[in-house]
């Protein structure tokens, strides 16, 4: 099954989040997900302040300056994920350096019986 | 049920193919007789009937063969099927009130009607609610399964989580059904986990709390507190039941869990022969073993009462006091406790306003609100 990882940076969650010894490295957590197979592609995206939106309204393209929602926290990066089922991409995104003090959303994409 | 689930991955499918065959045999069996396995025939009609709706379905031809092929293999256990089914109920990636919704329906089978009486929402809610969980399920791809030996114990720990939620439901109101069902559903989790200890130990959480039901409301459907409730009217054989659980579960050797620790605290107070006797310095260690382990504001809150009537009621009131506030902002049961502590030492005024702000917290019309007035009014005047 394939999940999008949405990987969202929480400010006030990193605030208070402390390190822990056992947490991977983003190198490492690569190295693992591709050395078995469970990541077909992924990056980091720039910060809100270079995003815009679009839209079009009453037939008229309106663009603004910023991120879709006003949230404080932001999409910071992506990976897309080859899992056997839920269980396995949760235990994946579980040890992403960026579940502690941020988090990360599993989306599973449609597929041709949904 | 379970098995059917497991054999077509479809829970839709499933339900449609018992039912049906549940029909079948109230048109056949009172005219040819009830078959010498009835649920040996149900499952055959019901595999079956799947069977005829899988093989119109262009793309489940992988799982036909599949089908075909255990037809004639030894039938998996029945307990299984059942563990599989309650530990997919419970799944984290499933909302605690949909875990709850869909653990009634699938493994207690209960009605729609009933569950949302149950859980005071509307048929269709919880129907809209049950379809989208099946949903989730399918499109997230929730694995149909016992969970690994590495995720084991906490998944166990959400079951556990979500029967005694179920208990908690019908345990505040005076149809208290969904209690009873929870108990059932205990027991079914301790037959299929015979190791679980903590499973054991909710079990008699449960027990040692039903034993009290009798006395729980008075003739007009107002709460009464445990300390006024007529123990002559506890019973005993669920009290002793609940004991024998708990005994069963330190059995193991291993160290209390939160359900062992909160059973043990439930048996202090069933076995106390009056509210006097209540043996607060062994619940106050209770909780303390429970809040090292299991922290939690409502821990702390009820150990805070407890250090109450141990060690007076100052020293209780003092105790609240120190409870972070905002973890507990909006339960009620906090001012609650102050006003009942303050009644205890005569100031009056100030209890009335705890009782006032505790009753602003409750639903209103609620058993609760109705208790906490009810104290409130007793100091006036």
């Amino acid at each position: 099954m394939k999940y999008m990882m949405f990987v969202i940076a929480d400010p006030a969650a990193a605030a208070e989040a402390e390190p822990n010894a056992n947490d991977w490295t983003i190198d490492q957590w690569l190295a693992d997900v591709e050395g078995r197979g469970k990541r077909v592609t992924g990056d980091q995206l720039r910060p809100t302040s270079d995003a815009t939106t679009v839209r079009v309204s009453r037939g008229e393209v309106v663009v603004s300056d910023g991120p879709f929602t006003e949230s404080k926290e932001w999409i910071c990066g992506f990976d897309i994920l080859e899992c056997d089922d839920l269980d396995e991409a949760i235990a994946i995104a579980a040890r992403h350096p960026q579940a502690n003090g941020g988090k990360l959303e599993l989306r599973p994409f449609w597929t041709d019986e949904s | 049920m379970a098995s059917l689930i497991r054999l077509t991955g479809d829970w839709d499918l499933a339900e449609d193919c018992v039912q049906d065959a549940v029909e079948k045999a109230l048109q056949r069996w009172p005219l040819e007789g009830v078959p010498r396995s009835p649920g040996g025939w149900l499952t055959t009609v019901a595999r079956n009937r799947a069977l005829d709706v899988l093989r119109r379905r262009q793309n489940e031809r992988a799982k036909l063969q599949q089908l075909a092929l255990l037809q004639d293999e030894e039938q998996p256990s029945v307990s299984d099927d059942r563990l599989r089914l309650i530990f997919t109920c419970c799944h984290p990636a499933i909302a605690l009130e949909n875990r709850v919704a869909l653990t009634l329906k699938t493994v207690a089978g209960l009605s729609t009607a009933e569950i949302a009486r149950g859980l005071l929402v509307s048929e269709s809610t919880l129907s809209q609610r049950l379809l989208r969980t099946k949903a989730k399920i399918a499109n997230a791809g929730i694995p149909y399964r016992v969970p690994p030996p590495e995720l084991l114990a906490e998944r166990t720990g959400g079951v556990l989580a979500v029967l005694y939620l179920i208990f908690n439901e019908g345990y505040g109101q005076l149809d208290d059904y969904l209690a009873t069902e929870a108990e059932r559903l205990a027991r079914v989790l301790v037959e299929l986990m015979p190791d679980e200890d903590e499973a054991l130990s909710l079990l008699a959480l449960i027990t040692l709390q039903l034993a009290r039901r009798a006395t729980r409301f008075d003739a007009g459907g107002d709460l009464v507190p445990i300390e006024e409730q007529d123990r002559r009217r506890w019973d005993a054989t669920l009290i002793e039941a609940g004991r024998r659980y708990l005994r069963r579960a330190a059995a193991s050797g291993r160290p209390p869990g939160p359900y062992r620790l909160q059973a043990q605290i439930a048996a202090c107070h069933a076995t106390a022969p009056d509210a006097a006797a209540t043996p607060w310095p062994a619940i106050v260690t209770l909780y303390d073993a429970l809040l090292a382990a299991h922290a939690s504001p409502v821990v702390a809150l009820n150990r805070a009462v407890a250090v109450g009537f141990r060690d007076g009621f100052a020293a209780g009131l003092a105790e609240l006091d120190r409870l972070a506030a905002p973890a507990l902002a909006g339960y009620y049961l906090l001012p609650a406790a102050r006003a009942d502590f303050l009644r205890r030492l005569g100031r009056s005024d100030e209890a009335r306003s705890a009782y006032a702000e505790a009753a602003r917290l409750v639903p209103p019309g609620s058993a609760e609100q109705r208790l906490l007035e009810r104290r409130r009014a007793e100091l006036s005047g």
